[in-house]
């Protein structure tokens, strides 16, 4: 194959590289290869079962937005709900058989991408979570308002967290 | 084939009035009789006073909360959960006619908010002293 045949077929190439980078920027879900996205710690998809739990929602709701199931992996609900009698600071403790549905509700709807070792207690402390909300994606200065208060509460930027809906359209951080 | 219709019919509408019983299984004057029934077995036990209820609510013992922290110190009012910020409704049954007709939801709630407040459960006595507190506030 002589030199000038070669060169249109190597700028293919080049352009057909970055194209495939490019996808991969634009749809931040996808895994890339072996190196799985977010060190293995992303939430998962879909983050709510289309069939919720009523029991879930009334518990959880009572104190603050019930967390969508997808947003840790098994082995973080499993700590948590293990540990309801000092939640966060609260006794939130509920009956063995309560706490047994919503377990194994949290258990077969948590994140399916989720492939480290790792099991946060807080949803915040997630290696996606803290790269959605990094300092590139969001002025500092809005974790200081009132009105946003804490970082665990989602609805006050998420208008539809509770229906598991965090989609960018939908953002709306308060002025 | 009309009987069997009928039978049917009848049986969704009892157990359908039965849900709605347990919905309000029982009232919030039967929750305090069985408070105050408990109360009146321990030691020392002086009878049940809406004035020292009034005392404990807003009062703090030890911690940095009181009842009053996130039900206000009108319970017959909205209040708020002091770390979350969620919006909780009336405590008042007067406000409120779902609350304390339930006695399993009344367990949870006093074991959970005794030991946030006072690191402890509340006795016999403390609870029916809050309770007929509650009762007495107007909407």
């Amino acid at each position: 194959m002589s030199r000038q045949r070669i060169l249109p077929l190597l700028a293919v190439a080049v352009l057909a590289a970055s194209f495939s980078v490019n996808f991969v920027h634009a749809d931040d879900d996808s895994e890339q290869g072996s190196r799985a996205k977010y060190s293995g710690e992303n939430r998962g998809k879909p983050l709510q079962p289309k069939q919720s739990n009523s029991l879930f929602q009334q518990e959880c709701s009572s104190c603050h937005l019930a967390y969508a199931p997808g947003l840790l992996p098994a082995a973080s609900w499993r700590k948590i709900m293990a540990g309801l009698d000092k939640h966060f600071g609260s006794d939130a403790s509920l009956d063995a058989r309560d706490n047994k549905e919503i377990t194994d509700f949290l258990v077969k709807h948590s994140s399916n991408r989720w492939s480290a070792a790792t099991a946060p207690l807080r949803i915040t402390e997630s290696a996606w979570f803290k790269r959605k909300h990094d300092a590139h994606e969001i002025d500092p200065a809005v974790w200081n308002n009132p009105q946003v208060k804490s970082p665990a509460n989602c609805a006050a930027c998420h208008p539809q967290a509770e229906r598991g809906n965090f989609n960018d359209d939908d953002i709306k951080i308060p002025k | 084939m009309i009987s069997i219709i009928h039978a049917a019919g009848l049986a969704l509408i009892i157990s359908a009035s039965m849900l709605a019983q347990t919905a309000y299984a029982e009232t919030p004057d039967e929750i305090l009789a069985s408070i105050q029934k408990e109360a009146s077995g321990t030691p020392g036990f002086q009878g049940l006073s809406a004035a020292r209820g009034e005392i404990f609510f807003k009062g703090r013992h030890g911690n940095d909360w009181s009842c009053a922290s996130c039900h206000t110190d009108n319970p017959a009012a909205t209040g708020k959960h002091a770390k979350t910020g969620k919006i909780i409704q009336a405590l008042a049954p007067s406000a409120n006619a779902e609350r304390f007709t339930n006695p399993k939801k009344v367990d949870k709630w006093f074991k959970r908010n005794c030991n946030d407040v006072l690191d402890r459960v509340c006795t016999a006595q403390e609870k029916g002293d809050v309770l007929s507190y509650l009762l007495t506030l107007k909407k």
